[in-house]
């Protein structure tokens, strides 16, 4: 049977929260393993091929491929960071042993004294007459495809959902020479930022709000969208559906934490529909009710990049702080979550900082 | 299709290697996913549904959604959206549940 590592730290998920907790943790003293699924660091932030908002200290003004590349490079050159790629965490044990899948070595385990959980989130899929079919994409895997491969997703796209996501990723369909036909968004405001809609809207994009998609048709893969206006009660509008020849649906229509490992871990959760789902309860240093698992990024919540960055810096320093008392620890803390509270301050943070109020408030 | 030119990006592929997709040979690079490559191809149906046989493709290519599921070199349930291209490598569409290897 496979020997166990015994790491101080142990972060899974390689994005944006679990590099910066895994660097946190071991300037911080520890020894850390940092676990990823996939064959690189970086998490999402490898295809964010936009800039980023917010103030210098967050990398504000780079490219989310190149922050990756920075906090990459910084761990690889860190002697007190193991790292697992290709290894699918599978299990985490009563006895603190987590279970893993790593490609080529079949199953491996590591029991580490602090756990800091950082495994991003899953995008939410819509129900639709013909929605499994080949060509109904994530707008993540979509960004996957095109900015980190360099193959195109396909020729003709239909963009569903208005938020952030769904803007940034038809400006970058537009962007890898995929023609946009239209962006679709049931609410009645768009969600994202005015700049992003502004960009596609100039690139002749319509934005249709109040619309939604009735279904995809198509022998094996996606020929052709039936979209329709929706009334006030969200139903469709019988005599408003239009056909769209199209081979891409691309679904920006939300996402929700991946929380499977703080369910076995037994951390008490919470439905907290402004952040994205069930989310654990956290302490201001984001350690869930199971003493020694942490939680950081999307799994915490679905917000940002950035707050993920800032949130995983806060949970492994929280980590090793636990096993070494760190001097400056009180004083780093208290400028971490100002830097989160900065960050939160904006009217697209809003519903964030709703959700959060209840579960601080405990009125989950 | 290959995205050739772009505005931000240049996409520095590894070296060019040969897999093997239900037996037609495909062109691919070192570095790129089973999904990416078979994309490139035009290859958008990876597997079919267990009880209706409908085509599956990929949906989230981070390895969430088990949608993905092709058989590479005899083994099944290999999510292609995140498993690397192999030079040699075969693939195939997954039919069902799949074979579990006994005693490897």
């Amino acid at each position: 049977m496979t020997s166990v590592l015994e790491p101080e730290v142990a972060v899974v998920g390689a994005g944006p929260a679990g590099m910066a907790a895994a660097l946190a943790a071991a300037e911080g003293g520890a020894d850390v393993l940092l676990i990823d699924r996939e064959h690189r660091l970086g998490g999402q932030l490898v295809k964010q091929t936009h800039k980023f908002f917010g103030s210098s200290d967050q990398e504000a003004g780079i490219r989310g491929i190149h922050i990756a590349e920075r906090l990459g490079e910084r761990i690889r050159q860190h002697a007190a960071i193991r790292i697992w790629l290709g290894t699918t965490v599978i299990a985490y044990y009563p006895d603190g042993v987590l279970l893993a899948e790593k490609a080529g070595h079949g199953l491996v385990k590591a029991k580490p004294r602090c756990l800091v959980v950082a495994t991003g989130a899953a995008e939410r899929h819509l129900a639709f007459a013909g929605n499994d079919l080949p060509g109904v994409y994530g707008a993540g895997a979509v960004q996957t495809l095109m900015n980190v491969h360099g193959v195109l997703p396909g020729q003709r796209a239909l963009m569903v959902g208005a938020g952030n996501i769904g803007l940034i990723v038809s400006y970058q369909l537009l962007q890898a020479g995929v023609q946009v036909v239209e962006v679709i968004e049931a609410a009645e405001e768009i969600g994202g930022y005015a700049v992003h809609a502004a960009k596609i809207r100039r690139a002749g994009v319509p934005i249709r709000t109040r619309h939604s998609v009735l279904k995809v048709e198509g022998d094996s893969c996606v020929e052709q969208a039936v979209v329709a206006r929706l009334d006030e009660g969200w139903k469709p509008i019988p005599g408003t559906e239009r056909v769209l020849q199209v081979d891409l649906v691309c679904l920006a229509v939300g996402l929700t934490p991946l929380t499977e490992i703080l369910w076995q871990a037994g951390c008490r959760m919470v439905w907290v529909p402004e952040l994205g789902g069930h989310v654990p309860v956290r302490s201001e240093t984001l350690e869930t009710t199971v003493p020694g698992v942490w939680v950081a990024g999307d799994a915490a919540g679905v917000e940002e990049a950035s707050t993920a960055m800032i949130e995983g810096e806060l949970a492994g320093l929280a980590a090793a702080h636990r096993l070494r008392p760190l001097k400056e620890f009180d004083e780093r803390c208290r400028q971490l979550r100002q830097a989160l509270a900065e960050l939160r301050a904006g009217p697209l943070a809003a519903k964030v900082r709703r959700g959060l109020a209840r579960l601080e408030g405990g009125t989950c | 299709m290959r995205i050739t030119e772009h505005p931000i990006l240049d996409f520095e592929r590894g070296p060019e290697i040969t897999i093997y997709f239900e037996g037609r040979a495909l062109r691919a690079y070192e570095g790129e996913t089973i999904a990416a490559a078979l994309h490139a191809a035009g290859i958008k149906v990876l597997s079919y549904s267990h009880r209706l046989g409908r085509p599956r493709g990929f949906f989230c290519a981070v390895g969430n959604c088990a949608s993905c599921l092709v058989e590479v070199d005899g083994e099944a349930n290999v999510r292609a959206c995140i498993t690397p291209v192999r030079d040699g490598m075969r693939i195939s569409r997954q039919r069902g549940k799949g074979d579990l290897r006994v005693g490897t």
